[in-house]
């Protein structure tokens, strides 16, 4: 089948339920896509069209809503191309419904260099489906101890800076590196989790840990960093994103930071929204992620976060493993889990429970990330590039990790019944990823 | 002539920092700098205003042009001047601040000209001995007598130092140069302007005064004077900047940045300069903009005129 394409033409979508977060907008009605862009959008569009005409797309009452930004994505480009690639990364995305990825710098090399976002993007150009918006790091290789060139790295086009999955364990270096972020108005996005006590650390304390004789670090690790970050937020004022938090006691120290005005926002991974520490059970490594899984209050806290605005983001925390740093004892088993491609499907597991509607849901997939990192994703505005999701919210599934795009195939979800996910994927008005198609000729 | 029957100038014994100046005081100090400009140009720079008088230079820090500019003010008023090497003294081997002062004191001089790596150093000394104590500079507290040559330099070129708009851009966080530029300006009616990354910005500099800017071509839109720092790498623990080739690109002072000052605008710079960190070499090096070799005149100008106002002083 010859997808659809209005990147260079005109699409047009009919009978849909239009969703816009960003404009708070949820109608039944139709969308035209011109040369990648969306052109018109209104209820009664295309009402009256052809349907079998092939460049309009009958969505049979499917919410069509702008492509997802999964604001938390690792890659192994450059450097571990046989876990992922920018383009099996973006392969994932596109069918997952993502439209852009935003990609986190711990990679080999770090990406902590003008010439290395610009890298990325070059790369990404070649070689990816979906867009790529690439964070830089905080701090030199990594280390913690001198802040980057934000300001040149940021003229490079990296969109915020972080150090990913670790923490700037020093305090004096933080206040620096927010201060200097501070000046150019960079967004800081951290990670919360207080190096020394996690240290060694493969799972969260408890009685569980206990008796599988984990080594396990106390889930006060990461309020302890929140708290720190958010009293050096206040001294420097700098623009400060959590990547992902776990805890109440994070949650509880941010909405109380955010309640004072500073600019303090945070992200949950579709991990810590549908998994506790009991998931661990036998050892199984693939739900190894970091943060580690918490107990189910905190999980039930991510949730009530989501439902009440005071988490922001969903991400998918994407990371791919292989072999080699999966199929290990636990304890030395590296962290990580796929995730691209169950993010709109664990995110709407939400609104089937009632938690939140379904436009708030997907605000904190697309018209949030997009705010707070200053991209021009994420609304059906007229105008803006055309990157859309057709979803369906209630098809079920039973997730197969051999029908995943991604190179790497450690999800923590194997097994685990979903409902709805996405039927298309348009980036720039270009259909990259179709259900249908993926499936073949016999279906399913 | 003595200097003593001259009319004072001063109304302390000591120049800590030009907190404690008043706009009086320090009007007469850059009054009585104009007149030795013109006797450090003419062929016979000698006076016999401090003869007999003795003056240590005592510095604790490395410094070419303070430590020498200092040396040829004494020696032009005709003093005797001992230029103490700290490297070879016994400071060096763990004697006490106030042990130094004593056995100084001891030796009965008449001014003191001291450096010191902390603040608070001029200030210790001055209570401990029986002398003048000049600060020659003291941590990132004052330097005043680099603001004094400063305000010199440019009431020679502008003909007045009120209603000027100077920014002072770079390493404000430890400069004490910028320290005793922000009260001397903001004393004779400047509006000061402070450009720096916010790592290298003072906490609650604000309060002194001035305006604050991050961005340095809005900083610089309009203004009289810029008047560069040098980054202190020696003073910082840990990066406050990520690299010098950043640090040049943001806050460097080139042609384009400039360009947002005042046409005409003067460019200053306390030295030893770093080029292609903070300035460019073809602005420290052109005549038109740059008044970097006149602030070093100015210097021994104004430190003659230090020395002669403290000597007014002394019995």
């Amino acid at each position: 089948m010859n997808a659809p394409n209005g990147k260079s033409g005109r699409l047009a979508f009919r009978n849909a339920r239009l969703i816009d977060p960003a404009s708070g907008l949820d109608v039944k009605g139709g969308l035209l896509v011109e040369n990648g862009r969306i052109a018109d959008i209104g209820p009664r569009l295309f009402n009256d069209a052809e349907p079998r005409d092939p460049e309009i797309i009958d969505c049979h009452g499917l919410v069509l809503a702008p492509g997802l930004i999964d604001c938390r994505v690792f890659t192994g480009e450059p450097g571990s191309e046989h876990r992922e690639s920018l383009a099996s990364a973006s392969e994932a995305a596109a069918a997952g419904g993502v439209t852009t990825i935003v990609t986190m710098p711990n990679t080999n090399p770090v990406i902590d260099e003008p010439s290395l976002v610009d890298f990325i993007k070059r790369r990404a150009q070649a070689t990816a489906k979906v867009r790529v918006a690439p964070m830089a790091a905080l701090t030199q290789r990594l280390a913690g101890e001198i802040m980057t060139e934000i300001g040149l790295l940021k003229e490079a086009g990296a969109i915020a800076f972080t150090d990913g999955d670790r923490t700037v364990a020093n305090a004096r270096v933080m206040r620096r590196a927010l201060s200097y972020a501070a000046t150019f108005d960079a967004l800081v996005v951290g990670h919360a989790e207080d190096p020394e006590l996690v240290e060694g650390a493969a799972t969260t304390e408890s009685e569980f840990s206990t008796r599988l004789g984990l080594p396990a670090a106390p889930a006060l690790a990461e309020a302890i960093i929140v708290e720190r970050d958010i009293r050096l937020v206040e001294l420097t004022g700098a623009r400060y994103h959590f990547g992902q938090i776990s805890t109440r006691a994070a949650l509880d120290a941010i909405t109380a930071a955010k309640r004072r005005g500073l600019s303090i926002t945070c992200g949950v991974s579709a991990h810590h929204l549908l998994l506790n520490e009991l998931d661990v059970g036998a050892y199984y490594t693939f739900r190894k992620v970091k943060p580690p899984l918490r107990s189910e209050a905190d999980r039930a806290a991510m949730v009530e976060g989501v439902a009440s605005g005071a988490i922001d983001v969903i991400v998918s925390s994407h990371e791919p493993q292989g072999a080699d740093t999966k199929r290990q004892t636990f304890a030395a088993a590296a962290f990580g889990a796929v995730g691209l491609e169950t993010l709109l499907p664990a995110a709407l597991g939400l609104y089937h429970d009632g938690h939140a509607g379904l436009s708030q849901i997907l605000a904190a997939l697309t018209a949030t990330p997009a705010r707070l990192l200053g991209l021009t994703a994420g609304t059906l505005a007229k105008g803006t590039p055309a990157d859309l999701v057709l979803l369906d919210t209630d098809e079920p599934f039973v997730l197969d990790e051999r029908t995943l795009h991604s190179r790497a195939r450690n999800t923590a979800f194997e097994g685990r019944k979903f409902q709805g996910r996405a039927q298309m994927t348009f980036v720039d008005g270009e259909c990259v990823f179709s259900r249908a198609a993926s499936r073949g000729p016999s279906g399913r | 002539m003595t200097s003593t029957s001259l009319p004072p100038i001063l109304k302390t014994s000591h120049l800590l920092g030009i907190e404690g100046l008043c706009a009086a005081e320090v009007t007469a100090l850059l009054d009585l700098g104009e007149s030795y400009v013109a006797q450090s140009r003419a062929p016979n720079k000698k006076a016999a205003l401090l003869k007999g008088r003795t003056l240590i230079n005592l510095f604790f820090e490395a410094s070419t042009r303070t430590q020498s500019s200092f040396e040829l003010a004494g020696k032009r008023l005709g003093a005797d001047v001992l230029n103490m090497s700290v490297k070879t003294s016994s400071v060096s081997k763990g004697e006490t601040l106030i042990d130094t002062a004593s056995t100084l004191n001891a030796m009965r001089p008449d001014i003191l000209v001291v450096r010191h790596q902390d603040s608070g150093a001029a200030e210790l000394l001055s209570r401990k001995l029986d002398c003048s104590v000049v600060n020659a500079g003291d941590g990132a507290h004052e330097h005043p007598t680099q603001a004094l040559l400063d305000a010199l330099t440019i009431r020679r070129r502008l003909g007045r130092i009120e209603g000027l708009t100077v920014a002072i851009c770079g390493d404000i966080l430890h400069s004490r140069v910028a320290r005793s530029n922000i009260r001397l300006l903001a004393m004779l009616g400047a509006q000061v302007r402070l450009i720096a990354p916010r790592t290298l910005l003072p906490a609650e500099a604000e309060r002194f005064g001035v305006e604050i800017f991050t961005d340095m071509k809005r900083g610089l839109a309009g203004v009289d004077i810029v008047m560069m720092l040098r980054l202190q790498l020696e003073r910082m623990t840990g990066a406050f900047v990520p690299s010098a080739r950043e640090y040049f690109r943001f806050y460097g002072l080139d042609r384009e940045k400039l360009g947002h000052a005042k046409p005409g605008a003067l460019v200053m710079h306390p030295g030893p300069m770093n080029r292609g960190v903070e300035i460019a070499s073809d602005i420290a090096d052109d005549l038109e903009v740059s008044v970097i070799a006149e602030q070093v005149e100015m210097g021994v100008a104004i430190r003659m005129a230090v020395l002669d106002a403290l000597a007014r002083g002394m019995s």
